[in-house]
This record gives C-alpha cells, sequence and structure tokens, in this order.
C-alpha cells in the first residue's frame, strides 16, 4: 500500500501546526494523532512523512511513537476496544470483561506481550488491549470502542455490547 | 439564576456543597455557550479585567486555594513564583491529563462544563501575564478534546478569548494538546516535554521549575481543571469570603471520587474537612456491601498511603492530641497527612474484606511497572522488580524473605529519582508492606523455601542478610 496523505487531511495538519507558535516539534503529537486516526497505526512512512513535515530526524518522531501507549505501529481490527485494567475496574471485574469480550469477539490474546499489547481478532473486525485507568474508577468494569466510551460493562452485557459495533 | 435541577438518579447528595460541579448532571443543561451566559456566565471574567493582575493573584492567595491536581500546593502563591523581573513570555497550561488510578473528577468538567474552566483558565492567564494556554488533555477523552475545542471557538467569536479581550487591551489565545495514553504525562514536567514534542521525560527540580523554566524554557503555570474552575469562584465571592468554605488552611470545596467496594460509587462535591470519611462512605456511598467490613481505604489516589480500617490514627500535638478511628478522619489535606497518607487528587478506594491485599498491591504494581518513564534507574527497575515479587505472591511461588525484598526494593526508590513518581510508585508497597505485613506474609509458602525457592529470591535474601551484617559491624564502636 502506498503511503499518500489526503489533501484534506494535509490542511487539517497544516492547520495544527499553527496552534504551536513558538516550536512547530510541538505538533509531533497532534499530527501522529491525525495520522493515526486515518490510516489505523503509524507506519514507517507516516514517521518519515511526519519528521518532512516538521523538519526533524525521523529517530525524533519514532522516539514518540515508541514511548506512548497511545500510538501503534501494527493495525488494529476495525474495532478497536481497550479495557480498563487497573485496581477499581480490577475489583469490579474487568479481568473477567477482557474474558468475555475475546470469548464472544473471538480474540485470541495469548501472543500478547509488553511490546505487542494489541491482540487482533478473527477477521481484523475486533482488536483489544488492556488499558490503565480510564478515569471512571466509580462506575467499572468500563472500556472504550475506538473513540466510544462505556461504562459498567460487566460481562453479561458483553453480547449487547459487540453487536453495536457492524 | 433558578435552583437547578438534576436528571434522576444523578441529584446531589445532601452533605454536597456543589459550586464546580453545580451544573453535572443538570437538567436542560448543555455545552453551548448561550447556556452559559443565560445563567451570568463570564460575568466573573468581566469583573476580573476590570482589576488589576495583580489584584485577582492577591485574592486567590487569600482564598487559601490549594491545588486539586494530587499535590495541594497554594495555587496564589504558585502564581507569585513567576520570577519578577522576568522579560520572557509567560504560558499557562491546564492539566487535563486526569490518569491518577481512582480519579474520575475533571473528565465531567470537560464533557459537562467546558466555558467554566475556561473562564477559570482565562481569568488565570489574566492574573499571571500569560498570551498563550494550552490545555493538555489526556488521548482516552476523545469526545471532551472536541467539547473544548468547540467551546474555545464559541469564546472567541464572543470576544472572551483572542485580541483585546471585552476591550481590556488583553490578550489571549488558547489550544488543546492531547496526550497519548501515558500516566507520566501527569506530572508537570513531563507534560511540558510532552507538549514541546518529545517522549515525557519528568525534569528535574531544582532548576527546572515551571513557574520559573517551563514551557520552552519559560516560565509556566500548570494547574489543575478543578483548580482553574475555582478561580472563577473566588473572583465572584472574592478571596475573604471563599475562605469561609471548608477549614482553616483548607479552604473551599472539592470533588471526591469514591469506587471500590461500596454501594453506590460515585463523585461527590464537599467543604473541604466537613465531611469524614464514615459520612463519605456510610452516608453518601450507601455503605459497604451485606455483612462486609473495611479492610483498607487509600485516600487519595492510587499514590497515597493505604490506611487500615482497624487503626486508631493521632493527629494534632500535645494538649490537642486527638486519637481517631479511619471512619472519624475529616477528608482535608492536613490531617490525611497527619494520618500518614494524603488526600492527592480526592480518589478514595474502598477495599473490604473478601479483597486479597496482595491482590490489590499486585494490580497497583502492575500500574507503576507500566507507567515509569525509564529515566532513573531505581525506578525503572524497582517498579518492575516490586510488581515481579508481588507477581510472585499472588502466584504461591513467593518465599517469606520475599515481603523483606518487596519492602527494601520500595525503599530505595522513594527521594532518589528525578520525579514524583517515584514516591508514586514506592508509596503503595511501603505502606502494604508496612500495614498487611502478616497477610503478605501468610501468602508466601513458607514450606518452599530450600526447594522450590525462586532464584531471584535467593540471591535477594542473602544480598539483604549480608547488608544487615555489614550495618551491624558498621555500628560497632571500633575497639582500641
Ligand atoms: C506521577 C504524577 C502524575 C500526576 N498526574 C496528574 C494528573 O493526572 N492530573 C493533574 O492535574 N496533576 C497530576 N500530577 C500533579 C502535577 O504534577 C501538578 O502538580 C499539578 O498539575 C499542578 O496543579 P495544581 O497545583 O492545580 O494541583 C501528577 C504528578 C505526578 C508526580
Ligand atoms: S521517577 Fe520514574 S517516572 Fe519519574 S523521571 Fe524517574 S524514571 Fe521517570
Ligand atoms: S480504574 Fe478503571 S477507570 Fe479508573
Amino acid at each position: 500500500m502506498s503511503f499518500t496523505v489526503p489533501q484534506e487531511l494535509e490542511k487539517e495538519i497544516d492547520e495544527r501546526i499553527t496552534h504551536y507558535p513558538v516550536s512547530k516539534r510541538s505538533a509531533v503529537l497532534p499530527i501522529l494523532h491525525a495520522l493515526q486516526h486515518h490510516f489505523g497505526y503509524l507506519s514507517e512512512e507516516a514517521v518519515e512523512w511526519t519528521a518532512a513535515k516538521l523538519e526533524l530526524q525521523p529517530i525524533k518522531v519514532l522516539e514518540v511513537v515508541t514511548f506512548y501507549p497511545g500510538f501503534r505501529q501494527e493495525a488494529p481490527g476495525k474495532y478497536h476496544i481497550r479495557v480498563c485494567r487497573t485496581l477499581s475496574c480490577a475489583m469490579a471485574g474487568s479481568y473477567e470483561l477482557m474474558e468475555a469480550l475475546c470469548e464472544k469477539g473471538e480474540i485470541d490474546r495469548s501472543a500478547v506481550s509488553h511490546h505487542h499489547p494489541i491482540a487482533v481478532g478473527k477477521d481484523g473486525k475486533f482488536s483489544i488491549e488492556f488499558a490503565e485507568c480510564l478515569a471512571s474508577c466509580g462506575f467499572g468494569p468500563v472500556c472504550m470502542v475506538n473513540d466510544e466510551f462505556h461504562e459498567n460493562v460487566t460481562p453479561d452485557k458483553v453480547e449487547d455490547l459487540l453487536s453495536k459495533y457492524e | 439564576m433558578s435552583e437547578p435541577t438534576y436528571k434522576a438518579g444523578k441529584q446531589p447528595h445532601a452533605n454536597e456543597y456543589r459550586l464546580i460541579f453545580r451544573n453535572i448532571d443538570r437538567e436542560g443543561w448543555d455545552t453551548s455557550i448561550d447556556t452559559y451566559l443565560n445563567e451570568g456566565g463570564y460575568g466573573e471574567l468581566k469583573k476580573a479585567l476590570g482589576m488589576e493582575p495583580g489584584q485577582v493573584t492577591n485574592e486567590v492567595k487569600a482564598s487559601g486555594l490549594r491545588g486539586r491536581g494530587g499535590a495541594g500546593f497554594p495555587t496564589g502563591v504558585k502564581w507569585t513564583f513567576i520570577p519578577p523581573n522576568n522579560t520572557k513570555p509567560v504560558y499557562l497550561i491546564c492539566n487535563a491529563d486526569e490518569s491518577e488510578p481512582g480519579t474520575f473528577k475533571d473528565r465531567y468538567i470537560l464533557h459537562q462544563d467546558p466555558h467554566q474552566l475556561l473562564e477559570g483558565l482565562i481569568i488565570a492567564c489574566f492574573a499571571v501575564g500569560a498570551h498563550l494556554a494550552y490545555i493538555y488533555i489526556r488521548e482516552e477523552f476523545p469526545e471532551a478534546a472536541q467539547i473544548v475545542e468547540k467551546a474555545i471557538s464559541e469564546a472567541k467569536a464572543k470576544g472572551f478569548l483572542g485580541k483585546d479581550i471585552q476591550g481590556s487591551g488583553f490578550d489571549l489565545e488558547v489550544y488543546v494538546h492531547r496526550g497519548a495514553g501515558a500516566y507520566i504525562c501527569g506530572e508537570e514536567t513531563g507534560l511540558i516535554e510532552s507538549l514541546e514534542g518529545k517522549r515525557p521525560y519528568p525534569r528535574i527540580k531544582p532548576p527546572y521549575f515551571p513557574a520559573a523554566m517551563g514551557l520552552y524554557m519559560c516560565p509556566t503555570i500548570v494547574n489543575n481543571v478543578e483548580t482553574l474552575c475555582h478561580v472563577k469562584h473566588i473572583v465572584k465571592m472574592g478571596g475573604e469570603e471563599y475562605a469561609k468554605l471548608g477549614t482553616p488552611r483548607n479552604t473551599g470545596t472539592r470533588i471526591l471520587c469514591v469506587s471500590g467496594d461500596v454501594r453506590k460509587p460515585g463523585y461527590f462535591e464537599v467543604e473541604v474537612g466537613k465531611i469524614t470519611m464514615g459520612q463519605l462512605i456510610n452516608d453518601m456511598c450507601g455503605g459497604l456491601k451485606e455483612g462486609r467490613k473495611i479492610k483498607a481505604v487509600i485516600p487519595g489516589g492510587s499514590s497515597a498511603k493505604v490506611l487500615r480500617g482497624d487503626e486508631k490514627y493521632t493527629i494534632g500535638k500535645g494538649d490537642d492530641a486527638k486519637e481517631l478511628s479511619l471512619l472519624e478522619i475529616p477528608m482535608d489535606f492536613d490531617t490525611l497527612m497527619a494520618c500518614g497518607s494524603m488526600a492527592g487528587s480526592g480518589g478514595v478506594i474502598v477495599i473490604d474484606d473478601s479483597r486479597s491485599i496482595s491482590w490489590v498491591l499486585n494490580n497497583i504494581n502492575n500500574f507503576y511497572a507500566h507507567e515509569s518513564c525509564g529515566q532513573c534507574t531505581p525506578c525503572r527497575e524497582g517498579s518492575l522488580w516490586m510488581k515481579k515479587i508481588s507477581d510472585r505472591i499472588v502466584a504461591g511461588t513467593a518465599s517469606p524473605e520475599d515481603v523483606d525484598t518487596l519492602d527494601s526494593v520500595a525503599r530505595n526508590i522513594d527521594g532518589r529519582t528525578i520525579c514524583a513518581f517515584g514516591e508514586a510508585c514506592s508509596w503503595p508497597t511501603e505502606s502494604f508492606v508496612a500495614k498487611f505485613r502478616d497477610e503478605l506474609t501468610a501468602d508466601t509458602k513458607a514450606d518452599l523455601s530450600g526447594t522450590l525457592l525462586n532464584p531471584e529470591s535467593k540471591l535477594a535474601a542473602a544480598h539483604l542478610k549480608s547488608q544487615q551484617e555489614a550495618q551491624k559491624t558498621e555500628a560497632k564502636p571500633v575497639a582500641v
């Protein structure tokens, strides 16, 4: 797949850069967000494109991509699920939620590791990972599906939840 | 202004005092500027613009407001740390990274009342002389980022932002900057690095106090979302009036977030120090589940030291000394500190007697091992070791010596790192070992020692022993 940033997206990115009148390097995160949102993940080409845009060495961009858990270098599923793993949610059953999501969403997490936190399910419809505290601890277990947030997702609600995403 | 009514099931508790959360879950409320203006919104901004910037800072000082982001530092005092002879631009950053486990309050302000935050932020910028401000929102709040950006453009269209705000001659631009899922971006100097487009490696203080050397090496004020909202109400009421809310040195209201083993978890805005832990847990959160007892409470976000349910806490000195049970502790900064913990970010996590302490500690240790930025060896290695050792305890493959090793690893982190994450990650382990040593030890397998003893534990135990021996010899008086 060749890497082309659509004109519209580039216009949006150029506008974002103006939010940082003192140093355009500050625009690294917003550009990466825009590219990840569009392409699903950040490829080598995306890193190089960002570096060229901001006149930085590619390593300055790559080190950002590899540090932040919010950036990924591999394609997720069509719907990417993030389940909160942290204490209050774990007490409310987030590990059980993870299990139920994997079962109903047909996702195998056995190959997940620190450097590869995301598991992609059958035919790439869903992917899943644990996230740390999503700041809704009173209403656990909580999860996000792409940009949508869901509270009190007990395992019995998993089927309903997944059926919303076609 | 009419008295607000709230959505069904979301009415504030009678013990609450809603100042910041007045519009949260409110019937008929939305995030548009018209709704906000209908209730006198931006009136305090107009009032502030008619004052001298220094006067605004003085009101905030007089209010006694302490930061709601975690450290509880007096806000007005922080603002005066900008060097007096400064010639560089001044920046202001709103910390909307909300990621301390157990904390869920800024989320509602961002999603439901963005103009309140903007009004407080603009007033704060005016007071400190900032003409460029950023709102750093965690990546996991994508909707909030959109809502706040929309609020910014509405405010700009109405002349509350941009050039010559309301004819005052004061200029200000505000932008949203989104994080990317790293807890350490909540630490103010890590946040600044992140905003500069880098890895969020915290900077060492001194010399990098943001008020002197912050964003782009210029004076920068970093304040939490809730803190900035309070500024608006301080301007409205006047510092002295505001200070009558709450208790001395612990003024105003604050939002407490309760999660864990209570019947009705949630968020509650109360006058600081006017509510005890018992009122919070039993009256406001409906108490514990049937037949359960409080085993432990983490009172200020997961970094705060744990409090035991059956412990007695002595506060005050001399004739004023009092002994309190856990449920009698008033929820204020100073008392919680006197009890050996902290009010932190207002996140209260309740743990009942059905929970395994080893499991709880292990969950917390997993968090910190994942979130250490990796700059300092004690923190990077130590947080991972604490995780590994508590993994073993939970898995039933630890030996009793492991509890000492755990403690020793923790005690070699705090005070030896660049940023306060060092304390944040070691305090849970230190306090859990101090208060629940018996339970942790019981979860290890004494009968495994010698046979199945983990090689790591064996080495660590040998090392600890030799250290203890060395200390004993050092302490001996030299014979002459
Ligand atoms: C590891 C760590 C994480 C932090 N996370 C947050 C956070 O998510 N939100 C926040 O407002 N402050 C956080 N803080 C505190 C900030 O460094 C800073 O003190 C605060 O934003 C100042 O605002 P305030 O004075 O209004 O409280 C964190 C501190 C540390 C050491
Ligand atoms: S204490 Fe930990 S989080 Fe803070 S700078 Fe050092 S390694 Fe990073
Ligand atoms: S612990 Fe899950 S949202 Fe905070």
